[in-house]
């Protein structure tokens, strides 16, 4: 059931940035993908939203080569929230919301009373509902964001894929962001997230993949990965870990 | 204003503005003298069924496809400053027509519509070999800005090298509705069975508002949809102009009146912006008739009059 990686290479323009890759993502769980920049992280990611073609090996889902599945059956169980969005003209936020629900829809995209029912509960989820007469180029950044999360909830997929997604946020929407996405996950999404924040992952997430030079070197969860060693072997940081005071989960202290 | 507000006033709007134009111009005919007009053996029949009518449909078929173009364009390349005129189609197809006036003097202008499509098609599959069928909205849009200003230039050397022929050309190249009748009409309706195509594009065109990474996680292939719109938008335009030339900023002005009254969703979009599109150029059309008889003034003038300081009150809003 899980996504893999076998053998995978990807990158850009014939110059390879993942290297020769073999990964499971495990089902079920709250994934970030961690590194330096540069590493690889975006462009796995990217590789397994299918925005980048395999340049060798391939991306397994349910036993299949992921890219050899029909486009409109991968929009149903893959979705992704980019780094940036563009901000498109005259548009609703119920309209935005709605354009989750295109695999759903035929022909001339009319929405059914269920497509309906999920654009609203979506809506509701990450508390858009009361902006949703408004149009999405007036919003605040904040706004836009959760907006856009709801578009793709509202594509009802069970694996949600995220490219740094608190990057350009301020620290309480960072917050915010990441107690939706573990109540997501509780209920049964498998999220799949480039992180920068090391600590910010291993509070939320509960499974680390950490790359280096387009190569897999750790894997596992927040307390078998964040290590000293890992932080001076990645990212050549000399490091204390301590217990974070609220969550008790591990976090890293920087030493001079 | 919403949708549903718009599509019962733009209709009363299109069709009063139709009954004006078969009403007005350099003499004014009553709605009995029309009537009449319809039916051979009559005092009317000529203004009416050979000059006023045919004109009118030109006039409403012009405009909306322009718009849709227009608005199939904007779409594709998402910026509300893009137009039909941004690909170099327009440009292509007058280079095409003064070319083919300056060097085949004794040719015959009946050929002239054929010879500005043709142009106008080829001058965006130059755009295409040059760009790539995988390349970005904004190279297309700098490429072809590019291209068209080349064969402005071109279409400018080629009038001052030859200034014989220079009248027939301005005439062609400010575009108008002048002497346009049935077979111009004939000409061009057959190009409107790509309109269901258009519209079948809608949820497409939507998807693609929300960037290509998006676009391709929703299932849809951002570089088809791209491809088929603006192959719709390129035999459009080029069926329009190669009959009517150049009708300056319809096809910017339309869509983007449209979007600020009906919003994006291209499923009102595109059928509206047609309306928005034919009512402009009949207005248009029925102003260059009326405002200096008996003299006419192109159609292309005064949507150029209308559409350029529109264009810089965009230019000038835009942060």
């Amino acid at each position: 059931m899980s996504l893999s990686a076998h053998q995978l290479s990807v990158g850009y323009h014939g110059h390879t940035i993942v290297k020769k890759m073999d990964l499971t993502l495990p089902d079920g769980r709250f994934i970030a993908l961690l590194g330096p920049n540069g590493c690889g992280k975006s462009t796995l990611l990217k590789c397994f939203a299918r925005i980048l073609p395999a340049m060798s090996g391939e991306v397994n889902w349910q036993g299949q080569n992921l890219h050899h599945y029909p486009s409109k059956q991968l929009a149903k169980a893959l979705a992704l929230l980019p780094q940036t969005q563009p901000i498109p003209e005259g548009i609703k936020v119920k309209d935005l919301v709605a354009y989750g629900r295109s695999p759903y829809t035929g022909f001339w995209g009319k929405l059914s009373t269920q497509d309906h029912q999920i654009v609203e509960q979506m809506m509701q989820q990450t508390g858009t509902y009361e902006l949703r007469d408004q149009l999405v180029s007036e919003l605040s950044g904040g706004q836009r964001q959760r907006v856009w999360l709801a578009m793709v909830l509202a594509q009802d997929t069970p694996y949600l894929l995220l490219d740094e997604p608190t990057t350009y946020m301020d620290i309480n929407h960072q917050v915010e962001l990441m107690h939706q996405l573990q109540a997501l996950n509780k209920q049964g999404k498998t999220i799949i997230t480039v992180l920068h924040d090391i600590n910010q992952a291993a509070r939320y997430c509960d499974h680390l993949v950490v790359m280096k030079a387009g190569e897999l070197k750790y894997q596992g969860s927040p307390e078998e990965v964040l290590t000293s060693a890992m932080l001076k072997d990645v990212f050549s940081l000399s490091a204390q870990i301590h217990q974070d005071p609220v969550s008790g989960t591990p976090m890293c202290v920087v030493e001079d | 204003m919403t949708a549903q507000r718009f599509f019962p006033f733009a209709l009363i709007m299109l069709f009063a503005l139709s009954l004006a134009n078969l009403l007005f111009g350099a003499v004014s005919l009553s709605l009995h003298d029309i009537w009449q007009g319809l039916f051979v053996g009559s005092e009317q029949h000529f203004t009416v069924y050979e000059y006023r009518l045919p004109r009118l449909f030109l006039a409403i078929l012009v405009g909306a496809g322009l718009a849709l173009s227009g608005a199939l364009v904007q779409g594709v390349i998402r910026n509300p400053l893009a137009s039909p005129d941004v690909l170099g189609v327009s440009h292509g197809a007058g280079l095409a027509a003064v070319f083919y006036m300056t060097y085949f003097n004794g040719a015959s202008t009946e050929w002239l519509p054929e010879v500005a499509l043709s142009g106008g098609l080829c001058a965006a599959l130059i755009l295409w070999y040059l760009c790539g069928a995988h390349s970005s909205a904004i190279k297309l849009a700098i490429t072809g800005v590019a291209l068209a200003a080349f064969w402005a230039s071109c279409i400018d050397f080629l009038m001052l090298t030859k200034p014989l022929e220079i009248n027939n050309a301005l005439l062609w190249l400010t575009g108008s509705l002048w002497g346009r009748s049935w077979p111009q009409l004939q000409a061009l309706l057959p190009w409107f069975v790509l309109v269901p195509f258009a519209l079948g594009l809608s949820k497409y065109l939507n998807v693609l508002d929300l960037g290509d990474d998006s676009a391709n996680s929703l299932g849809v292939s951002p570089q088809s949809v791209r491809l088929l719109s603006l192959a719709i938008a390129v035999a459009l335009t080029a069926a329009c102009v190669s009959v009517c030339g150049p009708i300056g900023f319809l096809g910017l002005v339309a869509p983007h009146l449209t979007r600020k009254l009906v919003g994006g969703r291209h499923q009102s979009l595109l059928p509206a912006t047609m309306l928005t599109g034919a009512c402009l150029l009949l207005a248009a059309d029925l102003a260059a008739r009326t405002l200096a008889p008996p003299i006419e003034l192109p159609a292309g003038i005064l949507t150029a009059i209308i559409g350029a300081p529109y264009f810089l009150w965009l230019l000038l809003r835009m942060k």
